[in-house]
């Protein structure tokens, strides 16, 4: 019977580790560097000794007698030859040699002095620890300048640390020796106001006479392929200080010299520095032979490879699958097209039942060679057993209800898909298997957005829940269609892209197709409601198409992307386009009202047909972009560069003005920075009048412009670079000025404030730049490149601590917004109220639901 | 200078009476420690006189309902 008590922590009191506490806790004292003997066993008194803890299997310990496993490993102890200072307390130590007499050791307070703290320290001290310790440093920083003993009335001097381990004190060095016996002398009473308690730290354990030398559990030895011990970085640290001790102890024995003994206990200090600390600035880090750094026991704890990020909060599973993505259109929205290699080595566990032992057996007749096989059974009796050609006849003899088989993954299987970095709760979704041929994970175009995903080469992870439970809340919670709607908005961060948003477009705004084709049409996409046929035509157009997709009960109005009106009534798109701005990603008006009326189900099928119909209209009517979508005509040649040649004299003419102080200056500003504005002001606004000039003149034929017009890819202001003017370049929003005095580039006067000279390209891509406007278009090139790459590290980072910050908050009953601690943060969410994951855009639209229930 | 306080962009403090705090905290249920905090040197409240313990109103102007009230308890920095 196992029993648990439960009990609670009262409190817990961290202290020092006195010498004596090192020996009483050692069950070995260390005297040589030795680590094994000929025959190879560990020597006794050595880094390896049997007492510290077994390594080996086999072996038992000789402290406790426990097996590897069972034995936890027991320290040991060096005696140091000299006092050592100890890294990690050289702040408290110079601390308490600032606050003490330099010959008495009394603290540098009168008694009056003292009597006046003890009272300021007990009350910080009912108050908190942490008043306790700022009182604390409030006093040391007085106690430091203190200049005579105000008991011994010795002189005092200032001291110092001199990086990374001496203490300096007159411009001499304090020997550590010295050290040890003032802070042996310091009174009991004297340590209250330095922050110690005497029963847990003393001043004195700051200073390290004896060395804990850690059980070789910690620090185990690999023996390598060729027989050969590699032992581990704290050993080969440990066996340096153990040596050096050595040779220290035998010099001062035989009397030597001061400077050797002195150069011997420097080198000790190096050691059991690096020794706790490898990454102390100022000490060049302890190496291997090879070069690299000796990992010791800060760098074991500290940072992302340290042992919190890395073993502690880095969690590993099995059951998962990683490889490169890759689109396909046909699949659903909420499938994962997987390859069968995958499906054959990720598996599910499955209970035989009477009702699925026929194929279950099946399965395992497979074996997990042949799909869709089985790879371990797990028998009535809790045995577990591996599939093979040998094995597989004699489980399916076996196999009754009660049996578990692992079987291979099949279509339609739960499994949760996720691509890093999960920024948000839709960056893993719970997908249906679909085992589909190929190498790669397949989605549906559709879901790039949620995940951030595209296809140059990203990888996904894939993982297979393996309890009941855990398939029913991942396809419950997890599931794509609950995702629709992003948390942030409100908005549905799904919807259509790129050539699905083209191919409606064109459907609704001007296709006509005969009667059978268009049929056709709809039946290859999966529409087979023959009765939404009826009512068609001879000639059939794209808005009735369209129309046979959607819910015959549908009403709805909204604005397409250039601000005309959409309606749609009784499931019939009466006018308007379908374009981004009601079918698109991050908010289409047209999903999101599907959504609201029909649910979630509803409008994932729904936006997987609209996708697919794009699709299948582009394919169908062919769609490509050329060079010569950029082609302007003669007359609109001539008027793009009427406009350019009169901007850029209107600038000379503001120019002039300005020189000759007609120009008056917007509030606030310098006649110079008006100058400026007016100019960038009215070069920018050529740029865009040339713009709509493209768009106005255009056909309806040319592709570049659709794709702008629909949403689906790129703008007008992009074709108008190509075809006409790139336009004034800008860094950081002002016309380029850098360069030499008073001009850009020396083949301009000085003060030549014209658009060339300032970064101005006349030209568009397509019939080239000259060399100077390359030149500065390059300029803004790498100004922006050095921006993004700089940019995206320290973002991603701020996210991060922003995420962890938050993320416990939550929205208790009475609606305020509270931490773990139940601390409120918020007292009513938003102000509002508004859970924005049920709202549209944040807000509720009143008059929108007074329509709806009252009607028009 | 102009008095901090009168700002428009600084929203209005108000220090609440022992009744007010305990209405507070009865209406949240909560303790004072779980309450939003100031410092006792904010700019805000320095002319109102405040010790630690005490709780400010705080009556913003909201974007999305007008008006809000917020709590904080002073705290001594």
């Amino acid at each position: 019977m196992v029993q648990y008590y439960e009990k609670k922590i009262g409190k817990i009191v961290f202290g020092m580790l006195s010498s004596k506490m090192v020996k009483k806790m050692a069950s070995a004292k260390i005297v040589t560097p030795e680590l094994y003997d000929k025959e190879g066993y560990p020597v006794d008194g050595g880094l390896m000794d049997i007492r510290l803890g077994v390594i080996d299997p086999g072996l038992r310990c000789k402290t406790c007698g426990g097996k590897l496993k069972e034995c936890i490993g027991h320290f040991g102890y060096i005696e140091l030859a000299r006092p050592i200072v100890h890294i990690n307390y050289m702040d408290v130590t110079v601390k308490v040699l600032q606050s003490t007499c330099r010959e008495c050791s009394r603290i540098l307070a009168d008694d009056k002095q003292i009597q006046k703290y003890k009272a300021r320290l007990e009350k910080l001290e009912g108050e908190s620890l942490e008043h306790y310790r700022i009182g604390v440093k409030a006093i040391a920083n007085i106690l430091k300048n203190v200049k005579k003993c105000p008991h011994c009335k010795a002189k005092q001097y200032t001291v110092k640390i001199e990086k990374p381990t001496n203490f300096i004190e007159d411009n001499k060095r304090i020997n550590t020796i010295e050290i040890l016996t003032r802070f042996e002398k310091i009174t009991e009473e004297d340590m209250y106001f330095l922050g110690f308690k005497p029963e847990y730290a003393r001043p004195e354990w700051c200073i390290l006479t004896v060395l804990p030398i850690p059980p070789v559990t910690i620090r185990p030895s690999i023996t390598l392929e060729s027989g050969e011990r590699a032992e581990d970085d704290l050993t080969h640290k440990l066996g340096d200080i153990v040596r050096i001790n050595q040779r220290l102890f035998e010099n001062i024995n035989a009397g030597a010299p001061e400077i050797i003994v002195e150069d011997l206990w420097d080198l000790l200090q190096y050691h059991i520095t690096t020794f706790f600390n490898n990454e102390v600035s100022q000490m060049p880090p302890a190496r291997h032979r090879s070069g690299q750094p000796l990992k010791t026991l800060s760098e074991r704890i500290k940072s992302k490879e340290g042992r919190f990020r890395h073993n502690l909060a880095g969690k590993r599973v099995n059951f998962a699958a990683r490889t490169v993505i890759s689109p396909d259109p046909k699949i659903e929205i909420n499938e994962v097209g997987i390859p069968k290699e995958v499906a054959m080595e990720l598996t599910i566990p499955e209970r035989v039942t009477e009702w699925n032992i026929k194929k279950l057996k099946e399965y395992v007749s497979n074996g997990p060679t042949k799909y869709p096989g089985a790879n371990y059974v797990r028998m009535g009796d809790g045995k577990k057993k591996k599939i093979s050609k040998e094995t597989h006849e004699q489980i399916i003899e076996e196999l009754s209800p009660g049996c578990v088989v692992e079987r291979h993954l099949i279509d339609g299987d739960i499994s949760i898909f996720n691509r890093q970095p999960t920024l948000h709760r839709m960056s893993i979704m719970c997908h249906k298997i679909r085992v589909l041929p190929g190498k790669s994970f397949r989605l549906n175009p559709t879901i790039c957005a949620p995940y951030n995903a595209d296809f140059d080469g990203d990888e996904m992870n894939l993982h297979i829940p393996q309890t009941e439970e855990a398939k029913s809340e991942a396809d419950i919670l997890m599931n794509v269609p609950t995702q629709i709607i992003s948390p942030k908005h409100g908005l549905n961060i799904m919807g259509c892209i790129e050539d699905s948003v083209s191919g409606n477009y064109l459907l609704t705004k001007v296709m006509e197709f005969p009667k059978e084709e268009a049929i056709s049409l709809l039946v290859s996409i999966g529409i087979d409601e023959w009765e939404k046929f009826k009512n068609f035509k001879k000639t059939v157009t794209g808005k009735e198409i369209f129309s046979a997709l959607l819910p015959k009960d549908f009403d709805f109005v909204g604005k397409s992307k250039n601000g005309e009106k959409v309606v749609i009534k009784d499931g019939q798109l009466v006018s308007g386009v379908i374009d981004v701005s009601t079918i698109g990603e991050g908010g289409g008006s047209l999903l999101r009202d599907i959504y609201r009326l029909y649910g979630a189900d509803k409008t994932v099928s729904l936006l997987g047909k609209i996708f697919t119909l794009g699709i299948a209209v582009l394919t169908k009517r062919g769609f490509t972009t050329t060079t010569s979508d950029s082609d302007l005509s003669e007359d609109l040649t001539k008027e793009v560069k009427i406009s350019i040649n009169e901007a850029e004299e209107e600038v000379e003419k503001l120019i002039a003005k300005c020189r000759k102080g007609q120009l008056s200056s917007y509030p606030g500003k310098t006649i110079e920075e008006t100058l400026e504005l007016m100019i960038l002001q009215k070069l920018n606004e050529t740029r865009n009048k040339v713009g709509s000039m493209i768009a106005h003149s255009s056909n309806e034929v040319n592709s570049t412009l659709i794709m702008a017009r629909s949403g689906a890819k790129g703008n007008i202001l992009n074709l108008a670079q190509t075809a006409a003017l790139v336009g004034q370049q800008a860094l950081r929003g002002k016309r380029i000025d850098k360069g030499y005095k008073d001009r850009t580039l020396p083949l301009f006067k000085e003060g030549d404030m014209g658009p060339a000279a300032r970064g101005f390209v006349r030209h568009s891509y397509k019939k080239g730049l000259n060399p100077i406007e390359f030149f500065f278009h390059a300029m803004t090139g790498r100004d922006s490149l050095m921006d993004t790459a700089l940019r995206t590290p320290k973002s991603g980072y701020l996210y991060r601590r922003l995420a962890n910050a938050l993320q416990d908050l939550k929205i208790e009953y009475d609606f305020t917004t509270r931490d773990a601690n139940q601390s409120i943060i918020q007292f009513r969410y938003g102000d509002d109220n508004i859970d924005v994951s049920k709202s549209e855009h944040g807000t509720i639209d009143v008059n929108k639901i007074i329509d709806e229930v009252v009607g028009e | 200078m102009g008095k901090e306080q009168e700002h428009i962009l600084v929203p209005k403090h108000t220090k609440l009476d022992e009744k007010e705090i305990q209405e507070v905290l009865e209406k949240y249920n909560v303790a004072l420690r779980q309450l939003p905090k100031i410092l006792k040197s904010d700019p805000a409240i320095k002319e109102l006189n405040v010790n630690p313990g005490d709780v400010i109103k705080i009556t913003r102007i909201s974007p999305t309902t007008g008006k809000s009230d917020f709590f904080r308890v002073v705290l001594n920095d």
